[in-house]
């Protein structure tokens, strides 16, 4: 399936490569690197590349390239879908995914893509098997390898053992238990102009760290199950059990993971936390354009919003804005056009605005398009869709654990045309 | 050996085998990379790198690289070669070092080569020479070394062969996976038969794991010598009957690999694959997905054939109406009726189409999966739902399809592929979710045109107000290329829908004032594609775009214009001359296709309207003639022939009006996907609307479905489910994995062996809700399921009878005693109870005579066989040998009653309930003429079985953590009479409580699949004080592998495991030195494994010896000539596998100890732990 796998910086850098059959030549990258070239963005390099002989497959995450060679027919979410993998991998083993992070654990990044794959077909990409495998450093731990000479190869391989559950590694042990469960929303929306919600859905995920010792059974309830319009969830779920009782029942892996993520019908009307009044206009005859953009508090349930945050992407044409905010800071840069106010918690009582004037260059036309505004804002102790966790109750095991669950409400893409 | 020979000859062939390759690759490369590198500028910097070390290897001054050398020229730079050698032989020396630590230091470097893409092949002797390094991070990291180099160093590679083969029978099943990994992974053709075998090999090993690895290989092996495919099909063959999860994915992988065509391997495998479907790892979901699809596509019918037929105005219907009205006027058009008729037999030829039940097991079985996290499976279900489900059904996909768009833009990107496709086809599922195709700025180009093109499949006269109005909003994105997709997208909305039409029209003719000069050659291009539908009632804007002409400078909109003028130049006689003229003034600077529409506007004109643009015409054609396009001048020259009457002007100028102005249909505006559905959707090459290699057709419906039964596969097919609820039978404890396995077929609960399965083959009733059913099943270790599996099969049916007996039973005294063979006897009784043995002979009777070799594996039934030949050997051979003539006379015996009852059993009478008592008390003499016979072997050789004494015992439950109850065990080491095939393990209580406890039992063990339990009776009560033993019968299935279960007390439920030593999954048997020497030499080669050792000091001596090896385990003594050497024999209690042992001692401790077993795991094993009792 997989034949190869290039790991490529933005500058067009091959800086690791790792083969699961025959070597395929790097020179085979290079109408990657073409299409790359041709594409403005990083995002628009089309993710399948046909060659003559091989079949590109490509994802571009975290500012890096992780193009992939097939040969022969094989289902393209297949590999993009495992691409994603190695990323999150290599972002759970080293705290991030990045081009100096792989650089410097270039053995350990080359060990675990051999355990990932096999011939091309995966084979071990449950991160709890693969630890069992490979250990993650930990600065202790590479502290005591440094002097004693030992590995980071696990020695369970001694035991022989598999556990029988293929997500979850055997024996865990903690002093304390604990469950935690961050229950995430999202809002994804399209306001236009007059501030009227052309689209709007609500995206949730519910994010879990469970240290629990042994082979703990969990059983989660929401109070309000009937919300969720459709789910998907990690492989510990049971089906079956949400199918019949809407709850969710699962062993779950040791550590972080995603738990499951749904999404909120959109038929229910959705609250839209802020409002954006704004203005963009550019003069028809002079060269400049006026900015005055205000947010708001709208529908926020007593919370405070906070972390909010207006992203603009400016026309070509703009030369340079003079302005100013009540509220908060904005970094702007030329050569991207971006400006991003910084507002941070909204006060109801003195809303933010930032105005000011825009100068384009000069015989540029006026832009025919104002830019639209993403917002980005934070929420604390509120699910936005009202979801709320009733219980958590473990079976198999018999401390009791400490169990906690976290609500947050985040903008998703949320964008205001103007 | 031919393995052996190839060896041999090989430095020289090998040399020059690599030799060539290398050559030819090298020239390869050469050639190749002008077509490779398309900007040869780029090429060198390509070349250079990992050319480079090459120079090492040329510094460093091998024979043959010299000739090599020439070969690499540019990129290595003469400093790599003064400084890398250095380096390198740094590294050698740290990999000849000592020191792991060095090692390790060299190893990684080493890695970090690879990774980085430098060569390091020239330190292949340094590291192959450290295969068999102790240390496992080494030794890992020059397996992926071997892995990378070792094609290329073909001759050095096969040192490594025999560590690999020393790890294929290792104990640890993760270092003979790993082992047969990288075997199967070098890719060295000299090795194929060793691979082979190690396949084969592999695939009975009794662990899940190393059957997947073997599962992986057989791609790998095929690819390297496709001349081994019918070997490997039987290895595939083999796997997919395999009942684990673990191994369904990857065997089904090897097959599209190898076999896909082989189709017939799938129908046995069919019902179980589904079933275990939910429960395989995602990608292996993947994989049979899409395999079951293509399968369906042959076997079932199409759900949706009738739909047409109904579709024709409900055919049917006007059938029988006219029927009636035959009666009235029988004059009626005898070919009307006659065609009639034959539709009518083709309706209910083909009406009572029911779907196939395992055409809807199928669809029901993945449905589930819809909601994976994982993209892959979600697209795999959604084709095969596309493909495969009855109309009114594909609805449920759009939701998760539409969920994948909030994923990665790569995700989002094929999946809307797949959904542009599928919305031409089926444009209702995806309606709903109308605004979720929505197209936000941020969106990547490529998502925003897939986003359009869902969008305009879409459309239709309900949802086209609001689309258009997105559309309005996207036309003023700064993004133009989407700009100008959605002027397209605009334009086919108005060819589709006709209401639209003027407004859309309108729309675009407004964009014809846009600054933006690519957006209105955009629109003129689409607006000439509209006219061209009804060009008379649009003059007007002919007319609006003849005046862009002095501002459009986009050629194709140039030339768009100058077409629609000259195409329609009869609704617009006036204006069209004066472009005409204005281009005549322009013509030399236009652009070629420009030119040859000015050209084509004035052959138009002339035709129609010669008078005014006569001279025009000839100007146009005369500045043509000289045009620096030779089209350009052809064109000129052609036209004029035609248009211009001349002398010499032939017949064909007469009909030039009818040549230039004939009536031009208009183009059809569709979509790019229409009709890419003849590709499997979510495949490689439905994304790329070609076929890419190796994909496989699917096939169309058929037009009869073939034979279901093919598919049936009596108990065979059932026994991956019962082996399912068997083992959740047996596993309650680890309720972890119920619920996940049951899951995929039922609800939890103790009830929930009965639900899932039922459905297929097996009409059983399993709804016992018995004390030992429920907990979740595994397939995924269910590795050796074997008897076990049909037999719990069985069991569901004869619960009641059981149960009954079991009332009987109960109600007979028990005779309490701690003597071994009364308690034996006790569990003879108890056996009655405790199912699982019954039911394996029930079930081998009731499935008539094919029962045995269907109810298990392949392997299993082989291990079987030959166990009972080896009885039976040994019944001939020491016929008078007692240890062994029991337990066969028993297990016979045995058979026969269970046949006898079940026989019964078919009939619900009450009768079974004496016949079992029958054979209880047959059984239970036979145990103590067994006990006795036991013993005067222990008379025979006194040292064979060790005094209870000193038996081992081994903590079961602590007093404190048992409340009071303190449990130990010990391997009594008698046979278990109830079943030979069990270890006996005697088990004794000790109250130490105040108050008595009461109702000792076992209950829900979760067990390795194949092994079973035959519990104690319940001890009712055990007062203060005192202590009990029973014993109870664990059949480990010949695998060290722990067994748990449960021990009650009517209070409280204490989780326990019992794992045997090694040396007590045997048993003693009694054999003479020509017959150890007879069976040592059939179990030479893999089988025999032998260790050197140093005795320890007090262990020297023949006697201590012995009594050594003999508590190590359970094995006799077998009579020997010299006083220099110790023999024992064994056999392995389930399978039979012969055990022997021999250790010859030497002068001052020296000895060695050699251990021949057939089972290489317990061999191994056996030797590490007499190594241990020897030395220590």
């Amino acid at each position: 399936m997989i034949n190869s796998l290039f790991l490529i910086n933005p500058s067009g850098e091959i800086f690791l490569e790792k083969h699961w059959k025959s070597v395929v030549s790097r020179s085979v990258c290079d109408y990657f690197l073409e299409a790359k070239e041709k594409a403005l963005e990083p995002e628009d390099v089309p993710p399948v590349i046909h060659t003559p002989h091989h079949y590109l497959i490509s994802i571009y995450r975290d500012k890096l390239f992780f193009l992939s060679v097939i040969q022969t027919e094989v289902p393209p979410l297949f590999v993009i879908e495992f691409l994603h993998r190695v990323a999150e991998m290599i972002q759970d083993y080293f705290g991030e995914c990045s081009e100096t992070v792989v650089k410097d654990h270039m053995v350990m990044v080359y060990e675990l893509l051999e355990e990932m794959l096999d011939n091309g077909f995966p084979l071990a990409t449950e991160s709890n098997v693969l630890k069992e495998m490979i250990r993650p450093p930990t600065i202790l731990r590479s502290v005591v390898n440094t002097l004693t000479g030992t590995s980071n190869v696990g020695d369970t391989l001694l035991t022989g053992q598999l556990s029988t559950i293929p997500w979850r590694r055997a024996g865990v042990r903690y002093t304390n238990n604990e469950a935690y469960f961050d229950v995430v929303e999202e809002i994804d929306a399209i306001l236009d102009q007059s501030g009227t919600t052309v689209f709007a859905e609500i995206q949730g995920v519910v994010e879990a760290c469970v240290k629990l010792s042994g082979m703990p059974d969990l059983t989660l309830s929401f109070m309000n199950p009937r919300l969720l319009d459709d789910v998907s969830f990690h492989p510990c779920v049971r089906y079956k059990l949400w199918e019949s009782e809407r709850v969710l029942s699962f062993i779950p892996p040791d550590g972080n993971f995603t738990l499951m993520t749904y999404h909120v019908n959109a038929q229910n009307l959705v609250a839209i936390p802020v409002y954006v009044k704004q203005s963009i206009s550019f003069f028809e005859c002079g060269s400049d354009g006026r900015l005055d953009v205000t947010v708001g508090p709208k529908q926020t349930m007593g919370k405070t919003v906070e972390g909010v945050m207006v992203t603009v992407h400016l026309p070509k044409t703009i030369l340079s804005i003079n302005l100013t905010a009540t509220q908060g800071s904005y970094t702007y840069d030329n050569g991207t056009k971006l400006l991003v106010w910084d507002i941070g918690k909204l006060n109801p009582q003195k809303l933010p605005n930032l105005r000011g004037s825009l100068s384009l260059q000069a015989g540029a036309p006026k832009p025919e398009e104002n830019p639209s505004l993403n917002i980005d804002l934070k929420i604390q102790q509120l699910a936005i869709s009202g979801l709320k966790v009733n219980r958590l109750d473990m079976f198999g095991e018999k401390y009791k654990p400490f169990k906690g669950v976290k609500y947050i409400t985040k903008a998703g893409k949320f964008q205001v045309r103007t | 050996m031919t393995p052996m020979q190839k060896l041999l000859q090989l430095p020289v062939n090998a040399m020059n085998m690599v030799k060539t390759a290398q050559d030819q690759m090298g020239q390869q490369d050469e050639a190749k990379s002008p077509v490779m590198t398309p900007d040869g500028g780029n090429h060198n910097w390509y070349n250079g790198e990992p050319n480079d070390p090459r120079h090492i290897r040329f510094g460093s001054g091998g024979g043959d690289q010299e000739e090599r050398a020439h070969l690499e020229e540019g990129g290595g730079s003469l400093s790599s070669l003064v400084t890398q050698p250095l380096r390198h032989d740094d590294l050698k020396e740290m990999l000849d070092s000592n020191k792991d630590s060095l090692k390790l230091e060299a190893m990684k470097r080493i890695v970090a080569m690879i990774a980085r893409g430098k060569n390091a092949s020239d330190l292949f002797p340094a590291v192959v020479k450290n295969v068999a390094c102790k240390n496992i991070e080494v030794k890992k990291l020059v397996y992926v070394y071997l892995v990378r180099y070792a094609e290329e160093q073909q001759d050095l590679a096969l040192l490594s062969i025999s560590t690999f083969q020393r790890g294929l029978k290792d104990p640890n099943q993760l270092i003979r996976a790993s082992a047969l990994r990288v075997l199967s992974s070098i890719r060295v053709t000299i090795i194929v038969p060793i691979m082979m075998l190690a396949i084969k090999e592999a695939a009975s090993d009794m662990s899940p794991y190393v059957r997947k690895t073997a599962a992986h290989a057989i791609p790998k092996l095929y690819s390297l010598d496709p001349e081994q495919k019918d070997c490997l099909i039987e290895v595939i063959e083999k796997l997919l009957a395999d009942k684990t999860t673990l191994v369904a994915g990857s065997v089904v992988m090897a097959f599209e690999e190898v076999c896909p065509e082989r189709i017939d391997l799938i129908h046995k495998n069919y019902r179980k694959l589904c079933n275990l479907l939910i429960d395989v790892e995602e990608w292996g979901q993947v994989v049979i997905i899409n395999m079951l699809t293509r399968y369906a596509r042959t076997q079932f019918l199409n759900p949706n054939m009738n739909e047409s037929l109904l579709e024709e105005g409900g055919g049917e219907k006007a059938f029988y109406g006219s029927d009636n009205d035959d009666d009235t006027d029988d004059e009626e058009d005898k070919e009307e009726k006659e065609k009639k008729k034959t539709e009518a037999t083709a309706i209910v030829k083909r009406k009572p189409y029911v779907m196939d039940p395992d055409h809807r097991l199928l669809l029901r079985n993945t449905k589930p999966l819809l909601q994976s996290r994982n993209a892959a499976v979600v697209m795999a279900v959604a084709q095969l739902y596309f493909h495969l489900a009855p109309k009114a059904e594909v609805g449920v996909i759009a939701k998760a399809l539409v969920r994948l768009m909030r994923s990665h833009s790569e995700v989002q990107y094929v999946v809307l592929q797949n959904v542009a496709t599928m919305s031409i086809k089926r444009r209702g599922m995806f309606e709903p979710y109308l605004k979720s195709f929505y197209i936000r700025s941020t969106d990547p180009t490529q998502i925003k045109v897939l986003k359009l093109e869902v969008l305009t499949n879409l459309a239709n006269e309900t949802n086209i107000s609001t689309i258009l109005r997105e559309f309005q909003t996207y036309i003023k994105s700064n993004d133009k290329d989407f700009v100008a997709a959605t002027i397209q997208a605009i334009g086919r909305c108005a060819t589709n829908i006709g209401e639209v039409r003027d407004t859309c029209l309108n729309g675009l003719v407004q964009l014809l004032s846009n600054r933006d000069e690519l957006v209105v050659a955009e629109s003129v291009v689409v607006i000439k594609k509209l006219l061209q539908m009804q060009p008379e009632q649009h003059s007007d804007i002919i007319k609006h775009m003849a005046k862009l002409t002095d501002n459009i400078q986009v050629p194709m909109a140039r030339a768009s214009i100058l077409w629609l003028i000259g195409e329609y130049c009869e609704h617009v006689p006036k204006i069209a001359p004066d472009v005409l003229r204005k281009m005549a003034k322009t013509f030399t600077n236009e652009e070629d296709i420009v030119k040859l529409q000015i050209i084509n506007l004035a052959a138009k004109l002339y035709l129609t309207n010669s008078k005014q643009t006569k001279l025009l015409t000839q100007y146009v054609l005369n500045l043509a003639k000289y045009d620096q396009n030779y089209d350009i001048r052809d064109r000129a020259r052609f036209i004029r022939q035609l248009i211009v009457p001349t002398d010499k002007s032939g017949a064909l100028s007469k009909y030039a009006k009818k040549l230039f102005l004939a009536l031009k249909p208009a183009p059809v505006l569709e979509s790019p996907f229409k009709d890419r559905d003849h590709f499997q959707l979510g495949s490689l090459s439905h994304l790329l609307n070609a076929k890419a290699g190796g994909y496989q057709v699917l096939p169309d419906w058929p037009e009869a479905a073939p034979d279901p039964s093919v598919r049936n596969v009596e108990v065979k097919e059932s026994v991956p489910e019962w082996t399912k609820c068997s083992s959740r039978e047996k596993r309650k404890e680890k309720k972890a994995d119920k619920p996940f396995y049951s899951d995929s077929e039922g609800e939890s609960g103790p009830t929930e062996s009965a639900d899932s399965a039922s459905d297929t083959a097996s009409g059983s009733e399993s709804g016992s809700g018995s004390e030992e059913s429920g907990s979740g099943s595994e397939s995924e270790e269910s590795n050796e399921e074997s008897e076990s599996a049909s037999e719990e099969d069985e069991e569901e049916e004869g619960k009641k009878k059981k149960k009954n007996v079991e009332k009987i039973k109960a109600r007979k005294p028990v005779p309490e005693s701690e003597s071994e063979p009364s308690s034996g006897e006790d569990v003879k009784k108890s056996e009655k109870k405790s199912k699982p043995r019954i039911g394996s002979s029930e079930s081998e009777s009731e499935e008539d005579d094919d029962s045995e070799s269907e109810s298990s594996e392949s392997e299993e039934e082989e291990s079987e066989e030959e166990s009972e030949e080896e009885t039976k050997k040994k019944k001939k051979t020491t016929a008078s040998k007692p240890p062994s003539k029991p337990p066969k006379k028993e297990n016979k015996k045995e058979k026969k009653e269970m046949s006898l009852l079940d026989f019964d059993d078919f009939d619900p009478a009450p009768s079974p309930s004496q016949v079992t008592p029958l054979n209880n008390f047959l059984s239970s003499s036979l145990v103590t003429d067994l006990e006795g016979l036991s013993l005067t072997d222990n008379v025979l050789s006194p040292t064979t079985i060790i005094p209870s004494g000193n038996l081992k015992t081994y903590e079961l439950l602590h007093r404190i953590t048992g409340e009071g109850l303190s449990v130990e065990y010990c391997f009594s080491r008698q046979p278990f009479s109830p079943d030979p095939h069990m270890v006996a393990v005697k088990i004794q209580f000790t109250n130490s409580a105040t108050s008595e406890a009461k109702s000792l039992h076992v209950e829900d063990a979760k067990l390795q699949s194949g092994m079973r339990i035959k519990e104690f009776p319940e001890i009712e009560v055990l007062p203060a004080g005192e202590t009990i033993s029973v014993v109870m019968g664990i059949d480990f299935c010949d695998s060290t592998q722990a067994a748990n279960f449960q021990l009650c007390t009517h209070t409280r439920k204490f989780f326990v495991s019992i794992q045997p030593p090694v040396g007590e999954l045997m048993m003693p048997i009694f054999m003479t030195e020509n017959e150890f020497k007879k069976e040592q030499g059939q179990l030479m080669g893999m089988n025999e494994i032998t260790e050197k050792l140093t005795l320890e000091e007090k262990c020297q001596g023949e006697h201590a010896v012995v009594q050594r090896v003999t508590t190590a385990a359970n094995l006799s003594r077998v009579p020997c000539g010299s006083d220099k050497e110790c023999r024992f024999a064994g056999k392995t209690v389930t399978s039979g596998s012969l055990v022997l042992v021999s250790v010859v001692t030497k002068e001052d401790g020296a000895a060695q100890l050699t251990v021949n077993c057939e089972k290489m795991v317990i061999g191994t094993m056996l030797v590490k732990d007499i190594h241990q009792a020897l030395t220590q």
